[in-house]
């Protein structure tokens, strides 16, 4: 039994079949609408999500199967006192497979190892987003053909952005890729990601704390939105929520083929005049992780499909 | 000169880091265990200047030497077994530090799970980094913190 923590849990060879598998969805929708009949999928999300939840609960019943599950810590037994790792034991009893998000680092983690159903994280506090990160890949390598020789721009909170986190982590292992970091300082990539992660593996880097400086050698750029409830202070986030703006004019400066990735939802980090750019692609990106999800789950339950 | 009764098995902890004797009968746990122990303080030493020793009187299977690693894997141990010195053995930086140190991030799950296991791997042994497995917080050895 395998589950999903971090995007490194699968290989490059097991990716890429997974980005293959999820392809093959995209095209042939109909092949893959019995293949989970009689199996459940377990929603356990501690924390509210909209997209990332509804895109799992698609993704399974596309797949014909059905979902149960919580969507705030205050609606679960949490809020009695139980622990993630009774709760796991418990839904194991229940589903066939489930998806967990919770504010607290490591939380889907301590649930795998209790677990005797695959698990999967949904995200973890500031930590790790893994299908964030595979609807990245979908994304980029269905639109751009490939996955390698590019140069991303990430931008925004690379601090406690975990979706940003976890493509780092994953893109790496890609050949020729340069990653220009645009933050404010004080949201800058964490050291277990610069130093652990980019200078570790010896990755063209640099960062940048204007947007306009670097966007015209970019063939990607992956917006972030500065989310409130990473900040402890309330003034804080309040200064650094409209540090980016995308608009129109910035978008004048990039390349005719970038394109505009983003984990959603945005608040003001890219004005809606760029939404009719045909290099914004952050809606197709919400359509992708639907077919990824659903890539994902036939995996983990190890379900052929002929 | 202070002198203190030879072993007749268990092992001599020797070249320790001055003042460093004390954490590590914490750390072994060695106030839990009913063995005679002997700890010796600011002993001359012509590598160190100063080190401290300690002496411990159990079978060696009864103490989880691993931990010497993290505090500094520069300690020599030594076995002692039938009043001989058997064994002279380094210690190298365990792959795994479990309920050795505990992760300080408020966003770990370990803040509220209390029953948790606080578990740490090695992530750069040059660097001498250990993460928490759970939320990828770092954390230097207490020799590499010092330097740093």
């Amino acid at each position: 039994m395998r589950h999903l923590m971090n995007p490194l849990d699968l290989s490059v060879e097991e990716l890429d079949q997974l980005l293959d598998l999820a392809n093959d969805i995209e095209a042939h929708p109909s092949r893959y609408a019995h293949s989970c009949e009689g199996k459940k999928l377990a929603t356990l999300f501690y924390e509210p999500s909209t997209r990332t939840r509804l895109s799992f609960e698609a993704a399974m019943l596309n797949l014909g199967g059905s979902v149960l599950g919580f969507s705030s810590a205050d609606s679960s037994s949490a809020a009695k006192g139980e622990s993630v790792s009774d709760t796991i034991r418990v839904i194991s009893c229940y589903a066939d497979i489930c998806a967990m998000r919770h504010p607290k680092e490591g939380a889907p983690l301590v649930a795998a190892m209790k677990s005797s159903i695959p698990v999967i994280n949904a995200g973890d506090g500031g930590h790790q987003h893994p299908t964030q990160t595979l609807t990245d890949l979908l994304t980029i390598r269905s639109l751009k053909g490939r996955l390698g020789d590019f140069t991303i721009g990430l931008c925004g909170d690379l601090k406690f952005g975990r979706t940003v986190h976890s493509l780092i982590q994953a893109l790496i292992r890609y050949p020729n890729i340069r990653f220009v970091l645009i933050s404010p300082e004080e949201l800058r990539l964490p050291d277990s990601i610069r130093d652990g992660v980019l200078r570790k593996n010896n990755q063209v880097f640099r960062e940048e704390v204007r947007l306009e400086d670097a966007i015209g050698e970019l063939d990607l750029l992956y917006m972030t939105r500065v989310q409130r409830e990473r900040f402890f202070n309330e003034e804080d986030y309040i200064r650094m929520k409209d540090f980016y703006i995308l608009d129109r004019e910035k978008m004048q400066l990039a390349r005719e083929d970038m394109l505009v990735l983003h984990p959603l939802p945005r608040v003001n980090e890219i004005s809606t005049e760029v939404d009719d750019d045909p290099r914004a692609v952050y809606f197709k990106q919400a359509q992708y992780g639907v077919y990824v999800r659903m890539a994902l789950i036939l995996t983990l339950l190890e379900v052929e499909v002929c | 000169m202070l002198s203190i009764g030879g072993l007749n098995e268990g092992v001599v902890l020797d070249h320790i880091e001055a003042g460093k004797s004390m954490d590590l009968y914490r750390y072994l746990k060695l106030d839990r265990m009913d063995c005679s122990v002997a700890i010796i303080k600011n002993a001359h030493s012509n590598k160190m200047g100063k080190k401290d020793i300690i002496k411990v009187e159990c079978p060696i299977d009864d103490l989880d030497l691993n931990v010497l690693g993290y505090i500094d894997h520069r300690i020599t141990v030594n076995i002692i077994q039938d009043g001989k010195i058997v064994e002279k053995k380094r210690v190298e930086l365990p792959e795994r530090l479990i309920n050795i140190i505990k992760c300080r991030n408020p966003r770990c799950i370990t803040s509220i799970e209390q029953e948790l296991e606080h578990i740490f791997y090695l992530a750069d042994p040059e660097e001498e980094i250990y993460r928490c497995l759970y939320c990828d917080e770092k954390y230097h050895t207490s020799r590499k913190k010092k330097i740093g």
